[in-house]
């Protein structure tokens, strides 16, 4: 029986504008089990970013709060690592000392400097990045920066993993890449991840759930996914397979035909 | 071993030497030749082109001290300021051996003597002038950029500080050094009174002057390099709940680096003009005093000796605006940046 391990219970969010607030989200309520992947699809500006951003602790729900292993989320921390969409990794750090920076932060205490130094290098091994540990990231390339960001995320040791449209800015090539490392990594340490994306393909292939989201003002959760194909996934066998282009066929219906693009409706 | 010479050369700011060497060690001679007459031609016409359209001028310009010196005359002024340090520093020699051999002398005389050490009180040189006015303007500049910059990281920081604070700092900014002057004068007067002054009077009051009009642009820049830090950064530092010391030096400093500079380049130039006008009004010992020293002193030679401290004055702005740019190379975690 799966526990309750990361709760999110009537979730509102206003902002302040001069006139009158903007509500963002209204009322979101999702429960996710240890060691699940979800994903949170939507159009562009349905608040999938202000939600990981409360998991997060970045932003502060106006109504409604997060439960993380019974303890209710109030502010920023490593045990919610964020992989941002432009990896945001220091540029003035190599990607060891960007990995560092995270290490020393959370297991100062626990491990010995030269235990410290085995963790690093094997959170960068996992990512394949061990043959440019010593590099800035102005000297590799997109998808080697969002390696070392995931690396450094993994190595916090998080109970959640927040990614925020970790792949959007990468080439359809890369991004395919890094969604297998993605697999293995999740295969080896049934993290519990909670992922935004734009790209239907990805969330299926990816996740345990799909939520997908109604357009804001004041989004909703409009429908939840249950993918029950089996892992690992191979994305070649998947093209032929039934079940999955089912699966496709539901979220791409509930995006362009349920929850059409706002865009797009101000056009037509 | 040559490759990391030519390295360490275009750190510290001699990029532009490297092909000449490179043409000397034959390293692709052609190619070398190439880039020197592009980089040094055009420049080098320009300063002849200039130069000529001087000397024709100041030909054609009479004024009350004769004619305005051309190129050649200002060159021969600039020896003679040389011959005169040189001149005066053999004095300096010979006074001080001379005062050496009169103590030895009593001494002989009587072992309990008391023996009497004078300084030498010779008129300061033309090259005494730059340095002391270089050690006034680092001095202020110094003095200034130790408040501006850790004032501009926590008004960077702090909205609230900053919104507070910025309207003082909007209307200090633009207040020209003369108008401190006085004030700056009478203010040292009053508050540095002591029997054995560690620094002279006058240099206080310069050294004041140039940090007033030194603060703002470094500690202005220094602000908006700290406020404008990408917000994924600062959201990366909230995650790993870095302390707030380790959050400055591992993400802030790095990050408003190039502004800070901006800033410090801003005020060292700003310091050096300052400077100068200050010397030159409150009579204070630096290249100022010199300049206004040779107009009242009003000789036929005065005009070429005060355009000797021009080029010289320019020539020191521009190599301290240099010496902040190699110092930024050496700190910027961004080898790669073109300094301008």
């Amino acid at each position: 029986m799966p526990q309750r391990y990361l709760e999110l219970s009537k979730v509102s969010i206003e902002f302040p504008t001069d006139d009158e607030p903007f509500k963002a989200l209204d009322e979101i309520d999702l429960i996710i089990n240890q060691g699940e992947f979800v994903s949170l699809i939507g159009h562009s500006g349905c608040g999938k970013s202000t939600v990981l951003n409360i998991v997060a602790g970045l932003y502060q729900a106006t109504t409604g709060g997060v439960i993380l292993e019974n303890k209710e989320v109030s502010e920023p921390g490593p045990d919610r690592a964020v992989v941002f969409q432009n990896h945001s990794l220091l540029p003035w750090l190599t990607a060891y000392q960007n990995v560092e920076l995270a290490v020393k932060q959370v297991f100062s205490k626990t491990k010995s400097a030269s235990e410290m130094k085995e963790w690093i290098e094997h959170n960068l091994t996992l990512v394949h990045m061990d043959h440019a540990m010593h590099k800035r990231p102005s000297e590799i390339s997109g998808g080697m920066k969002q390696r070392v960001g995931i690396a450094r995320a993994l190595a916090m040791q998080p109970k959640v993993l927040l990614m925020d449209e970790p792949f959007g800015a990468l080439d359809a090539l890369t991004r395919a890449h890094l969604q297998d490392s993605l697999m293995e990594i999740q295969a080896d340490l049934n993290s519990t991840v909670i992922m935004i994306t734009h790209d239907v393909d990805e969330a299926v292939l990816l996740s345990d759930r799909i939520v997908m989201m109604t357009n804001g003002p004041a989004a909703k959760i409009g429908e939840i996914l249950d993918i029950n194909l089996p892992r690992p996934r191979n994305r070649v066998e998947m093209a032929d397979n039934p079940e999955y282009n089912h699966y496709r066929h539901e979220v791409l219906a509930f995006l362009y035909e349920k929850q059409r693009n706002p865009a797009d409706k101000e056009a037509a | 071993m040559k490759e990391q010479v030519f390295k360490t050369m275009a750190s510290i700011g001699f990029s532009w030497m490297i092909p000449l060497f490179r043409l000397i060690t034959l390293d692709e001679p052609k190619k070398q030749s190439r880039i020197i007459s592009d980089a040094l031609f055009l420049p080098t016409l320009a300063i002849i082109l200039f130069l000529a359209l001087w000397a024709v001028i100041s030909s054609n310009i009479h004024t009350s001290l004769g004619q305005l010196p051309g190129p050649t005359q200002v060159w021969q002024q600039g020896i003679n300021l040389v011959d005169e340090h040189l001149a005066q520093q053999d004095k300096k020699v010979a006074f001080a051996a001379r005062q050496e051999a009169r103590n030895a002398k009593k001494l002989a005389a009587n072992p309990d003597a008391k023996i009497r050490t004078r300084v030498y009180t010779g008129p300061p040189t033309f090259i005494d002038q730059i340095f002391t006015s270089l050690l006034t303007v680092m001095t202020g500049f110094l003095v200034a950029s130790f408040i501006a910059i850790p004032l501009g990281i926590f008004c960077g920081l702090s909205n609230k500080l900053n919104s507070a604070l910025n309207p003082i700092f909007q209307v200090f900014k633009p207040i020209s050094p003369l108008a401190w002057l006085p004030i700056v004068t009478m203010v040292v007067s009053a508050v540095y009174t002591t029997d054995d002054p560690m620094f002279a009077k006058s240099f206080v009051v310069s050294a004041i002057t140039v940090s007033v009009c030194c603060l703002w642009p470094t500690l202005l820049n220094t602000t908006v390099g700290v406020a404008s830090i990408e917000s994924d950064l600062i959201n990366v530092s909230k995650v790993l709940r870095l302390k707030w010391f380790t959050h400055i030096h591992k993400i802030v400093i790095p990050a408003s680096i190039p502004m800070m500079f901006t800033g410090l380049r801003l005020s060292m130039g700003i310091g050096w003009m300052v400077l100068i006008a200050t010397e030159m009004l409150a009579q204070n010992p630096g290249l100022g005093k010199f300049v206004w020293d040779e107009f009242q002193n009003g000789s036929s030679n005065s005009l070429g000796r005060i355009m000797v401290a021009v080029i010289v004055i320019g020539l020191i702005g521009f190599m301290l605006d240099r010496l902040l740019m190699t110092a930024q190379r050496f700190v910027s975690w961004d080898k790669n940046a073109e300094i301008r």
